[in-house]
């Protein structure tokens, strides 16, 4: 028997990612994804359910479609998408929920795989160059994404401590840049004055998207189970990813910089949420050796994940925006495929 | 063939959902193209070779740096440099790092308070020039998996921010956190005396609430700000004759790797290479005829 699957926000950039990415393969049977809305990418055999964002009927579903693993991808990570409240309703309430429903008595859970970020070491002058898994945060948390995320990660703990039979697989993202993903990061880096700190050249380290949903299939098709940093090798400063954009850099002051911020961000110049205030000082690197020794290989570095977002940006600049078209190809395959008209040799 | 079997069924899938993400044709990693050299750590060899230029006649013709025992610093392989440290903003980093890069041409990472990265220009520039966060996983990654020197000034900042009057007398030697790192990364440690420094921009008196008010760990008044009024005094050292004198590397017969290390062990290691410079300071003190002409 195959394995089946269920990824939660189906509707988000990676759920849709994440559910293309496994459709193809053929090892898995079932396919389910939980969204708040419809998905925004073409799926083929993904079957979508539409559920609140606190999983209230998680518990009901693992048991109708006995799926044996869970890739929970709905996790927020960027503090401009919703507020303050919904932002925890989504992080710290909805894999509580999600949580216990993988362990309630006779779960046919085996698998559970979290999608986290590297915003749970903070961003600090007290901080190692490199973090490493096992390392904590150097100081307390000072923003909600950062807070709620690392209470998710004590859930994941727990939750690993009361299953040890279930694999459990948490992979901590570093900002992601790629050819389609849209955060406050690239919104900087793709206006003429990208936001940096007076006085201040950070170390930053990115992951291309491809790697990122590379690295999940990864570990859900060869049920890795583990704590992993993901992001490419190297580090930039700051001042060299502009440059790489071609963009000219506006030096916030170093005291007062939110206050400053603001009404740049008011008037829709630039994007700074509390977790970039902190990145832009002191910046972040994370060690990736333990997912490289596990067998993952990455396709980019943190320069490559800069180039393939500066070419996807020049590309866009040329022919407009990207927006998912019209294809043909699938409709006429659907057509050949369901359609009773056309006669397939083992109807003969 | 059942392989055979799979690869069409998942071209096949490919062509029924044209997606470009998870299987790009080219599986070759892309590097990008890097603009500048900034490494993993923030130093940039650019950076460093025009620091070289102004620092070079610095250290030829005013602090006229003599070297003793330079040989004794492994020329290959991670070792941790271990220094006396002083002056109000002490010169000795710069001219040991200058001149090791000189005479024996290979870089040295120099391990610095947090206190740094959080000021502006100040931090951005020390991590250009070769400044590494004084933490001990960067410590033993530069030691061990890149095998680079590595200075350290286990006084901290209770170095330079002493009084004149206590010239050349060592602080405590931290918790001998240098120590553990050493052992751990298995290299051995070079003890550095310095004389020189002190004397290059002295500490008059300190104001505590001031430095409290501006978030700074010590905020000096110094001979220099006197001699040469407030803003030249706080970045020009006096012409005090340098002599550094390399004490023989200290290699611990323990193994490398482990992740505790005896506390005893430790303290008395670290006691024992503070002894150390401060004997060699006293002797060098004793044979000095002049401050400014050594």
């Amino acid at each position: 028997m195959g394995r089946r699957v269920l990824i939660t926000g189906l509707d988000t950039f990676w759920g849709g990612r994440m559910a293309q990415a496994l459709e193809s393969n053929p090892d898995i049977d079932v396919l389910v994804g939980l969204g708040t809305s419809e998905p925004k990418v073409q799926l083929e055999r993904t079957e979508f359910v539409r559920t609140d964002q606190v999983y209230s009927v998680l518990t009901r579903l693992v048991r109708a479609t006995q799926v044996d693993t869970i890739v929970h991808l709905f996790l927020v990570t960027d503090s401009t998408q919703m507020s303050r409240r919904k932002l925890h309703e989504v992080n710290v309430i909805g894999s509580m929920n999600l949580f216990a429903a993988c362990g309630s008595a006779g779960s046919s859970i085996r698998h559970v795989i979290v999608k986290s970020s590297s915003l749970v070491y903070g961003s600090s002058a007290y901080d190692p160059t490199w973090f490493r898994e096992e390392m904590p945060h150097s100081r307390p948390a000072r923003n909600y994404v950062e807070r709620s995320l690392i209470e998710v990660e004590t859930f994941v703990r727990d939750f690993a401590e009361d299953n040890p039979h279930t694999l459990v697989t948490v992979l901590r993202f570093a900002n992601v840049l790629g050819t389609d993903i849209a955060t406050p990061m690239t919104f900087n880096l793709s206006r003429p004055l990208v936001p940096s700190i007076a006085g201040f050249d950070p170390l930053v380290q990115f992951v291309e998207e491809d790697d990122v949903i590379r690295s999940l299939e990864f570990v859900t098709r060869n049920e890795v189970p583990g704590l992993y940093n993901v992001a490419g090798d190297g580090r930039i400063p700051w001042s060299e990813v502009a440059a790489m954009c071609d963009r000219k850099l506006l030096g916030l002051p170093p005291f007062a910089t939110r206050a400053a911020a603001a009404g740049l961000v008011r008037l829709g110049l630039i994007m700074f949420p509390p977790e970039m205030d902190s990145l832009l000082r002191f910046g972040r690197g994370v060690d990736t050796r333990r997912i490289k020794e596990a067998g993952f290989n990455f396709r980019y570095t943190t320069a490559g994940a800069v180039e393939s977002f500066v070419q996807a940006l020049r590309l866009r600049r040329t022919v407009g925006t990207s927006e998912p078209h019209y294809q043909y190809e699938s409709d006429v395959e659907s057509f050949f495929r369901h359609s009773p008209a056309v006669i397939r040799p083992s109807d003969r | 063939m059942s392989t055979g079997k799979t690869v069409v069924e998942k071209s096949q899938r490919a062509a029924l959902i044209p997606l470009p993400s998870t299987t790009p044709p080219d599986p070759k990693v892309r590097n990008g193209t890097r603009l500048s050299d900034v490494d993993e750590w923030g130093r940039s060899e650019h950076m460093r070779s025009l620091v070289r230029q102004v620092g070079d006649p610095m250290y030829r013709w005013w602090f006229r740096v003599e070297w003793e025992g330079l040989e004794k610093i492994p020329t290959t392989g991670g070792a941790l440099l271990v220094a006396n440290h002083a002056g109000a903003i002490p010169s000795d980093a710069p001219v040991i790092m200058h001149g090791i890069e000189r005479e024996l041409g290979r870089p040295v990472y120099g391990l610095a308070d947090y206190f740094f990265r959080t000021f502006p220009l100040v931090g951005t520039l020390w991590s250009r020039v070769g400044g590494v966060t004084a933490h001990p996983d960067n410590a033993f990654r530069l030691l061990r998996d890149q095998g680079q020197l590595v200075l350290v000034f286990p006084e901290g900042t209770k170095g330079p921010s002493k009084s004149f009057q206590d010239r050349y007398r060592l602080r405590r030697f931290g918790r001998g956190g240098f120590i553990e790192i050493a052992m751990r990364a298995g290299v051995p440690v070079v003890p550095i005396a310095v004389v020189g420094a002190e004397e290059s921009m002295p500490i008059l008196f300190r104001l505590p609430g001031v430095a409290k008010a501006v978030g700074v760990p010590y905020l000096p008044v110094t001979l220099n700000h006197l001699l040469l009024g407030p803003i030249v005094g706080s970045v020009l050292h006096l012409p005090s004759k340098f002599k550094l004198h390399v004490l023989d590397p200290i290699t611990f017969d323990v193994p490398a790797g482990q992740e505790r290390y005896s506390r005893s062990r430790i303290m008395e290691e670290a006691e024992n290479i503070r002894q150390r410079i401060q004997d060699q300071l006293w002797e060098m003190l004793a044979q000095r005829r002049s401050v400014w002409l050594g």
